[in-house]
């Protein structure tokens, strides 16, 4: 039973919940919002907002694991974007800018892609290398310093607002409307676990396997990159060292506390947002709560573990016995009366 | 390409590299900077020398850099705090560091999870549980502390083989004994090969893997106690991102990624290799330290564009053999 939950969402959206529930407990103006200079404000918000950049990585992640890969450059992509948005942002416009930001997201997930679907190479491995190498070449951008920058419309990424929320809520927002039209809209979803779930027996029946991965690879980046820049955006500046830091860890949490499977073949969207918060909502209680925010990582080791070994198949195998045993007694007691 | 392995490329690599150095600065080629080498990078060829076992065994484990971290905030606080014996510290440390990575091992095997992911959970609770104990950084003055640290065998030419620096050539003589002299060794390539071909051969894969893991885990204490001989201090934050460079340097090495084939001596040339940019860098003065990640980078996708040829030539050669006979 424990191990068919995750699939309906129940789970997560209880853990949500739960989280909320000793948030409030430990916060009591935790739910307050107030309206100030046209934007809310609260603690909500706040989850909400600092969530923003894992949300978007993990919209990207979950395609990828969908295909039974993994990216681990996300971070440093994150770095690289946001040292490109903040060092052209003063002298270039809005739309130059984030061009050349969100293409350098699209080249770093093609390059990816191209090391997974053409060459073969293991995600974990090939993702490695842009892990290693691409926070050396987000410093080469920013020459080493933190790059700060003044300009309001990269600024409103940050610490805009429509409609009285958060930017960097919208964008996410958006980006999550588009992906689920996108990806669940049209058969591309199905593709994409049929690639995971088996990818010769995918390539046989004529789904496009590599042109799947390249493209979950190139998606990811870009949703990396935008990441980065909502980052930069919000510190009005780029620290190549930090920015994105261990992120990639966050995002691949998110995917698995939303239940997508580390072997591929399903996914869901929705969920892994879900996890995103979850995650987020965490580390705002914690630091609300006057805890030193280290418990963080303790908090987040024991909630991977739990995940973990709910969907892991071996012990699903022994949920499975265990109900079949007490079925077949249950059977045999009804055949004795 | 064919008989020429990949760790006899990395030899080559460390030579060709190191002649480019010296013919810039002719200073590079002396035992006090090989000397410095060996020092600075005793901590990542302790860790190397286990990560090579598990990664042969065809796992991963992110959890080394934490594992160091939480151990030189524990052999600090024990030792500075407690004061408690080094000797009694660096022993509880060992067994504690094994029975976290027994406990890894273990879940691997019994829950059949990716050891990948098992491992990260390691990372976030070894280094939360190094940040519990204490964020500060702890100087260590424990007399141990200096005597080993002014301890050095004099080489020819004014460099000094400091103890560090012996305990990692130690520790990688000792594995390369046990990866290839042993049964134990023998196993480990089995379950890198095929993990379901090893278990109908009667090899237990569930106690190997737990081993496995647990004689990372120690050698990541052994390293973490060398690096707090390093620092003389104790700090939760340090030794983050080492896991990277381990994987980078045993993957430079030459020991395949998906398991099954590599050597300890390789991973050994992978550290040097690694040491010798960043020793290059230390010599130009102008390029920044960054660089190291790149070129390691380009490294690493070198290294892993030719063991991906490796293997299509070898499938290409059993596929053309299995054409010839039928």
């Amino acid at each position: 039973m424990m191990a068919r939950l995750p699939r309906h969402g129940l789970a997560q959206i209880l853990a949500l919940v739960m989280i909320l529930a000793v948030d409030r407990m430990v916060s009591p103006q935790f739910f307050d919002l107030r309206m100030q200079d046209g934007r809310l404000f609260g603690s909500v918000i706040d989850v909400l907002n600092r969530g923003a950049p894992v949300v978007l990585l993990s919209l990207g992640m979950v395609l990828v694991i969908a295909t039974r890969g993994i990216d681990l450059s996300v971070g440093a992509v994150m770095a690289i974007a946001g040292a490109i948005a903040a060092s052209l942002a003063d002298s270039h416009s809005l739309p130059l800018v984030l061009a050349a930001a969100l293409g350098t997201g699209l080249i770093c997930g093609l390059w990816n892609g191209f090391l997974v679907a053409v060459l073969g190479i293991q995600p974990i491995i090939a993702t490695l290398i842009l892990m290693v190498a691409g926070r050396g070449i987000a410093q080469l951008i920013t020459e080493g310093r933190i790059v700060t920058f003044t300009s309001p419309d990269l600024g409103w990424f940050g610490a805009g607002a429509i409609l009285g929320f958060p930017a960097p809520v919208v964008i996410a927002a958006g980006m999550l409307g588009l992906t689920v039209a996108v990806v669940r809209g049209s058969a591309l979803g199905l593709l994409i676990e049929a690639t995971g779930g088996n990818a010769r027996a995918s390539e046989l029946a004529g789904v496009g396997t590599r042109l799947m991965i390249l493209a979950v690879y190139a998606w990811c980046g870009l949703c990396a990159a935008l990441a980065g820049i909502i980052s930069a955006a919000d510190i009005m500046g780029a620290d190549a060292n930090n920015a994105g830091l261990w992120l990639e860890l966050d995002a691949i949490l998110a995917v698995v506390i939303g239940g997508t499977s580390l072997f591929g073949g399903r996914f869901s969207l929705l969920l892994a947002v879900v996890g995103a918060l979850i995650i987020q909502a965490m580390n705002t209680g914690i630091l609300l709560s006057g805890y030193p925010p280290e418990l963080n990582l303790l908090v987040k080791a024991v909630v991977v573990l739990a995940v973990l070994l709910l969907q892991s198949p071996r012990l699903a195998g022994l949920a499975g016995l265990a109900a079949r045993l007490r079925g077949a007694r249950l059977r045999l007691k009804g055949a004795k009366a | 390409m064919k008989g020429l392995p990949p760790v006899v490329i990395t030899a080559i690599v460390l030579v060709a590299g190191f002649a480019i150095c010296a013919t810039q600065y002719p200073n590079i080629a002396s035992t006090r900077v090989v000397g410095n080498l060996l020092t600075d990078n005793a901590f990542l060829g302790i860790v190397a020398t286990g990560m090579t076992f598990v990664i042969i065994s065809g796992g991963i484990d992110l959890s080394v850099g934490s594992v160091i971290g939480f151990t030189t905030v524990f052999v600090a606080i024990a030792i500075e705090r407690l004061g408690i014996p080094p000797w009694l510290a660096f022993v509880a440390i060992l067994v504690i560091c094994a029975a976290f990575g027994a406990a890894m091992g273990g879940i691997i095997h019994l829950f059949d999870l990716p050891p990948f992911i098992v491992t990260l959970a390691g990372m976030f609770l070894a280094r939360g549980a190094s940040f519990l104990l204490s964020t500060e950084s702890i100087p260590i003055n424990a007399p141990i502390y200096s005597t080993v640290s002014d301890f050095a065998l004099r080489l020819p030419g004014g460099g000094r083989l400091t103890a560090i620096a012996i305990i990692m050539l130690i520790v990688i003589a000792a594995g390369a004994l046990l990866l290839h002299l042993t049964r134990f060794g023998a196993n480990v390539y089995a379950l890198g090969g095929s993990r379901a071909t090893t278990a109908l051969m009667g090899i237990p894969v569930g106690s190997m893997t737990v081993r496995i893991y647990m004689l990372s885990s120690a050698l990541s204490g052994l390293a973490g106690i060398v690096f707090s001989f390093y620092t003389a201090a104790g700090y939760s934050l340090s030794a983050v991102g080492v896991e990277l460079d381990t994987i980078a340097a045993v993957v430079i090495g030459g020991t395949l990624l998906t398991g099954g084939q590599g050597t300890v001596i390789g991973t050994f040339l992978g550290i040097l290799i690694q040491g010798l940019i960043q020793t290059y860098i230390t010599f130009d003065g102008t390029l920044s330290s960054w660089w190291t990640k790149i070129v390691t980078g380009v490294l690493l996708f070198a290294f892993i564009a030719l063991q991906q040829a490796i293997i299509v030539l070898a499938r290409r050669s059993v596929l053309r053999r299995a054409g010839a006979t039928s």
